[in-house]
């Protein structure tokens, strides 16, 4: 009975005062968009998780791709993105304590609070563009093979080491292609810096290389280390050097899984941007005092619950990207 | 109830919202960088202890946002029923349907993927 009776039929007819659910007109049509959004989120998150379980031998291991903090060197699995993560929910923080002070009409306290939320924001997004940077120009380069399959290459210890620390090129194979001299509507990314046949021989000449497939072993959970000879076996079979990620190949494994990342952590990001674009036409408007006027800081509220829905968002593609 | 809560500040609460998250997303953190092998490497009900852990932990913290920070703790309870049910209802059916789905192809495509060069 709560949900809706209206009190005269006049009212009603005009829309009147009464409140569906009561809540707000304004408050409603978010809740209905931040409905949907979620919907549209899970479908995505969902369709990654359908994927996974398709490859579930063989899916890249997150600790091992995501392992770089800017500035420093070495192998540092979940910190920066543990960084970003508490950045987005400080960021949810600042912006529940504007609302609040917005109830209670501070106009200071609400300019102030939007400023963080928004300061918040940039930095989450500006460590997104760095985690995509790390994750396209890729760290240890690989092998793909004619079937699709990625071969990396791991040291006596079992741990992966980059192309560059025992192959040497030579560039013998042939010259970059260049519009001014082939093709003029052609154009081709940079050539790998190694060609199969480097990456072959500098194999053969170190015995304490081994390569490493894709496939996990599901009773230690790590990835399968071949012997020497299948090692040259599976070398043999190669057709690519892959270096970084794009959506054709990736040197961490399935194409799939940075086709997800890219789309997935693509479309979160792009919500914090307008989230940020938001925020900030809000910020100026409780700047020249707008709210104040209307006596209602209720558009605070209204860009608060997007801001929170964008961290909810982010908790659980922190979870399946990063953690599951 | 809006009304009644204008004038009083909710501060305090949100502080504790925020360290109570932070906690979990802390325990998270430091149990994805170490990994216990018994936690990591036994299954139950389908998938290891973590990442039961992990999920669960996920839906604490879900429910942290959209209850203190989404203010959903003070909206009417139809209101709160027709956002979370419709949303929890619609996701738990897509996530069966498509996780029954992947793993079917897995063990369609499994056979036919070849190891042996």
């Amino acid at each position: 009975m709560e949900a809706n009776v209206a009190t005269t039929k006049e009212q009603t007819w005009g829309g009147g005062d009464s409140k569906p659910l009561g809540s707000s007109y304004g408050k409603m049509m978010i809740w209905f968009f931040i409905v949907s959004d979620a919907l549209t989120f899970s479908g995505f998150i969902i369709a990654y998780g359908a994927m996974r379980f398709k490859f579930l031998e063989t899916w890249p291991i997150a600790d091992e791709v995501f392992t770089h903090i800017p500035f420093i060197h070495g192998n540092f699995p979940m910190l920066y993105v543990a960084f970003m993560t508490f950045v987005l929910i400080f960021s949810s923080v600042t912006m529940v304590l504007a609302v609040d002070a917005g109830h209670r009409m501070q106009k200071n306290k609400v300019a102030w609070y939007m400023l963080a939320t928004i300061i918040g924001g940039i930095i989450f997004v500006g460590s997104q563009a760095w985690e995509w940077k790390t994750f396209i120009n890729g760290s240890y380069g690989a092998v793909q093979m004619h079937d699709g399959k990625i071969l990396q290459f791991v040291d006596e210890t079992g741990h992966q080491i980059t192309l560059e620390s025992f192959v040497l090129a030579n560039h013998s194979e042939r010259a970059q292609h260049e519009s001014n001299n082939g093709l003029w509507f052609v154009s081709e990314t940079a050539l790998p810096e190694f060609t199969l046949a480097e990456v072959t021989a500098a194999f053969k000449a170190n015995p304490d290389i081994r390569v490493r497939t894709e496939k996990i072993d599901m009773a230690t959970k790590s990835k399968e280390i071949l012997s020497r000879e299948s090692s040259l076996n599976y070398l043999a079979e190669g057709k690519a050097i892959v270096k970084g990620a794009n959506l054709k190949a990736n040197e961490y494994g399935t194409t799939l899984f940075a086709d997800f990342f890219f789309f997935i952590t693509g479309f979160h990001g792009f919500h914090v941007l307008s989230g940020i674009a938001f925020n900030i036409i809000i910020f100026f408007n409780v700047i020249i005092g707008t709210y104040e006027k209307r006596k209602s800081y209720e558009m605070v509220e209204k860009v608060g619950l997007y801001w929170h829905f964008v961290d909810l968002v982010w908790v659980f593609v922190f979870t399946f990207f990063y953690l599951v | 109830m809006a009304h009644e809560a204008a004038h009083e500040s909710h501060t305090g609460l949100i502080w504790k919202v925020f360290i109570f998250l932070s906690i979990i997303t802390l325990v998270e953190v430091v149990l994805g960088i170490y990994k216990p092998a018994s936690l990591h490497l036994s299954s139950i009900l389908g998938t290891s202890p973590l990442n039961w852990i992990f999920l669960i932990l996920t839906l604490v913290k879900a429910y942290g946002i959209t209850w203190y920070f989404m203010h959903m703790k003070e909206e009417k309870a139809s209101m709160r029923r027709a956002v979370v049910w419709t949303s929890i209802f619609l996701i738990c059916y897509l996530t069966a349907l498509l996780l029954i789905e992947g793993s079917y192809l897995n063990e369609v495509m499994t056979p036919y993927v070849k190891w042996d060069y």
